[in-house]
């Protein structure tokens, strides 16, 4: 604990409510209430709250009230509070500060700033309800040309077909590892990708031997710079692999997971001792050009026969268009882009929040690059970092997006309160954690269902939105701009999006 | 957009004119369980599809020919129904990549290697009658590899091992920089047979990064040669016999007298810890 800061969070507890029956105490995972018997009183600590919320909830009475500490130190907008608290920590620890999750300042969204367009008079909108409409997506490099043989009545294609994956909506849970996320955790995403007919991605630290017959079909397996839990039966039991070379919140630097947090299970998973850190190095080692990357992608082909697409994961970066247009000439089959609001279970916080450039801007430049190489049908586009919601998934296919990878959104459906300590390893939700005091909160059965859930009021508000603009089928919503116009935003913004703005 | 890719400038130099394999058949000749092939103007995957192909026949005994270049030899034969694992004779030059993501079979080359040999390397082995290039055993989790000559940068990078999967690799020159770096697992001897009397080894950073394994090295390196992350000791009787047990089977491959190898000093190179950064974050 910290000397000298101000709690984060305050604490009020309506003693008129509350009934002693210790739920606060048992649910906090930092020890924040406790009960003295001879008082016959509940007691809290304040200053190791973090603010999920877990016990106001989870409180019968209602008798807890947890908000942001109101004490403030002298206003001042360049030395905040956050920036102040943090020095004072560094003063004390002479550490890198830590933090878990996305990108929390604000950078102007440009989801915000983007409208929609709607079918009114000209043409008819479609009711969903009553028409079909097609949210199916493939996943991997399309042919340059179709060239189709009849023959007797019968219709071949000629032209050879990489292999791609289908999925039912344009909507992947982005990489969470095991070890990042509690066994639980991954399981609901495993689980619900499957019933949903999407899919979810291992991250890198390795998919459970048990897991790999039931769920290999609906995974992408990474294949990182510390190469964890990567053999063949692996890379061969997925559907699709991804490179990771960076990620949204930390572009341009690896991960440890602390030995501690290297249990047993995931220490298998890992293929790694127990109790070892994981280390991640920033790069990968054999990869320091494209030719390099080239070589990896197609080792990872030959691997598993030339069956799976690979997907090459970048953060948006400042020349992220010339990366990608690389990448997609190195041969990769997807382009993941993950933009400065990804999150992360662990990342430098001075990285996650000054690292990168926002997603939006990034997809549209690498989406207009592509095009005007005359490459874009070569590989799909996955955009991750920051999609809350349908309306997000919709614009980011507009942009160019063929698919978006969600991870946040995800964990929020699953419990998760953004309280931004992931990287403590004491979710009080059962996410980010390996406490099994703290992970069997989550049950898979009915997180996977949440999460079922998330997918289909998602991919049902999607075909509203594409009935209500005339468009039966979310392929010809793909890079098609003209659906979209800029509110509030500088000609450069709307230069780089590719968009009008409102009213022109 | 037109077939040529003119236009546009984008030359697939992996699958553009990659022929079926069944126009390869002159490639191959075949003799119950022995097979040859001749790799002459084969494109990398056309190779490859070539041995696939062949091992799926049921040859397990393969010898290739006038390899120029071609990568990733041994990486398509991940065949978990295979009754035997593969013997895949190469001459000269395999290209980089060899043996990637190799799943128990056996390469022996006759020749040098170039970049990525047994690159995440998951069992078998690898035996080169000559030097390679960079990257050697990188995240190598198991199998052995013995390479008879001299290696490049970064050799043995992030090396791993788990309960009963300890890999090894057996360097008879020397290496160069960041030698074992970021190891984390696995054997790694590195003998230094080609130095003069007095010559140092070359490398520098050797060890950085490293948590986990252990490299033996014979013969000299002055401390400013190590990583910080390494600590310099003597081999104690259990290692003697593991250095022993590789040094014989290395000799064995390439014809040296252990015995004469062995007379030499060794040194113990081992991590300080096992979590080298765990001390730089303020939670
Ligand atoms: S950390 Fe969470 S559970 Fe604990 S007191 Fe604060 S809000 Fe409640
Ligand atoms: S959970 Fe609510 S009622 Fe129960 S002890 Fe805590 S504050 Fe009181």
């Amino acid at each position: 604990m910290y000397s000298y800061l101000l709690p984060e969070f305050a604490i009020e507890r309506n003693e008129d409510r509350c009934i002693h029956c210790r739920v606060c105490e048992r649910q906090c995972a930092t020890d924040v209430h406790y009960y003295d018997a001879e008082m016959d009183k509940m007691f809290f600590r304040e200053e190791a709250c973090v603010g999920c919320q877990r016990c106001a909830v989870f409180c019968p009475t209602n008798a807890l009230f947890i908000w942001p500490h109101p004490a403030e130190y002298r206003p001042n907008s360049s030395w905040n509070r956050e920036k102040l608290q943090d020095l004072k920590k560094q003063a004390e620890t002479g550490g890198v500060i830590l933090t878990g999750s996305g990108n929390d300042k604000p950078y102007r969204i440009y989801w915000d700033h983007l409208v929609l367009n709607a079918s009114q008079v000209t043409n008819p909108s479609i009711d969903p309800l009553r028409e079909p409409m097609e949210l199916k997506t493939f996943l991997g490099r399309k042919p340059d040309n179709l060239e189709i043989e009849f023959n007797k009545g019968e219709v071949k294609i000629k032209s050879e077909l990489y292999s791609n994956v289908s999925i039912t909506t344009p909507i992947v849970f982005s990489a969470m590892s095991y070890g990042a996320i509690s066994y639980q955790a991954y399981k609901s995403l495993a689980m619900a990708a499957k019933k949903f007919g999407t899919l979810f991605n291992t991250g890198e630290g390795g998919l459970p031997l048990n897991m790999r017959k039931e769920y290999g079909c609906s995974a992408i397996v990474q294949c990182a710079s510390g190469r964890f839990g990567v053999d063949p039966e692996y890379l061969n039991a997925a559907c699709a692999i991804e490179i990771k070379i960076g990620q949204g919140a930390k572009p341009g630097i690896g991960g440890h997971l602390p030995g501690e947090k290297v249990s047993e299970n995931i220490a298998v998973t890992r293929m790694i001792p127990q109790g070892t850190d994981a280390l991640s190095p920033a790069p990968q080692h054999d990869i320091y050009s494209i030719e390099d990357l080239s070589m990896l992608i197609y080792a990872l082909k030959e691997a598993t026969n030339y069956e799976k697409p690979v997907s090459v994961k970048i953060a948006a970066v400042h020349n992220v268009a010339a990366i990608a247009s690389g990448i997609v000439r190195a041969g990769a089959d997807i382009v993941a882009i993950d933009g400065l609001r990804g999150g992360t279970g662990a990342a430098p916080k001075a990285i996650r929040d000054n690292v990168g450039i926002p997603l939006e801007l990034a997809l549209a430049a690498v989406d207009k690059r592509l095009r005007e190489e005359g490459i874009r049908n070569k590989c799909s586009i996955l955009a991750a970092g920051g999609i809350r919601c349908s309306a997000d998934v919709m614009k980011a296919i507009a942009l160019g997006a063929d698919a978006v990878y969600i991870g946040t959104a995800a964990l929020v459906a699953m419990g998760c309160t953004l309280c931004q300590k992931c990287y403590t390893g004491k979710c009080t939700w059962g996410i980010c954690t390996q406490d099994p005091y703290l992970s069997k909160r989550l049950n898979p059965e009915i997180t996977s269902q949440r999460l079922t859930n998330l997918l289909r009021g998602w991919s049902y508000e999607i075909k509203e939105m594409l009935g209500g603009m005339g468009i039966n089928a979310i392929e010809s919503l793909r890079g098609n701009r003209e659906h979209l116009r800029g509110v509030g935003l500088a000609e450069w913004e709307l230069d780089v999006l590719g968009v009008k703005g409102a009213g022109e | 957009m037109n077939n040529l890719n003119v236009k546009f400038g984008l030359r697939n130099m992996f699958l553009d004119g990659v022929r079926p394999v069944n126009e390869l058949v002159q490639h191959v000749n075949t003799n119950g369980s022995n097979a040859y092939i001749d790799a002459l103007g084969l494109k990398h995957k056309e190779l490859n599809d070539l041995l696939r192909e062949t091992a799926l026949k049921g040859a397990t005994s393969i010898t290739v020919q006038n390899v120029f270049g071609q990568r990733y030899i041994g990486t398509r034969l991940y065949l978990p129904n295979l009754a035997k694992k593969m013997e895949i004779k190469i001459a000269p030059y395999p290209g980089n990549d060899l043996g990637a993501f190799l799943n128990g079979h056996r390469l022996i080359v006759y020749g040098n290697a170039q970049d990525g040999v047994g690159n995440t390397m998951d069992d078998g082995e690898i035996i080169i009658h000559g030097r390679a290039g960079d990257i050697v055993a990188m995240s190598m989790r198991g199998g052995k590899i013995f390479i008879r000559d001299n290696v490049g940068y970064r050799a043995a990078i992030h090396m791993k091992e788990y309960t009963g999967k300890v890999p090894a690799l057996v360097i008879g020159g020397t290496a160069q920089d960041f030698f074992g770096e970021y190891m984390a697992g696995g054997r790694v001897i590195l003998l230094g047979l080609n130095l003069s009397k007095n010559e140092r080894h070359k490398a520098h950073y050797i060890g950085t990064g490293m948590h986990g394994g252990v490299i033996y090295l014979r013969g000299r390196v002055e401390e400013y040669q190590l990583g910080k992350e390494v600590g310099i000791r003597a081999l104690d009787s259990q290692d003697w016999e593991t250095v022993g047990q590789y040094v014989s089977e290395f000799s064995g491959h390439f014809g040296f007298d252990p015995a004469e190898i062995l007379q030499e000093k060794f040194q113990k190179l081992l991590p300080v810890t096992s979590r080298p950064y765990g001390k730089i974050y303020a939670y």
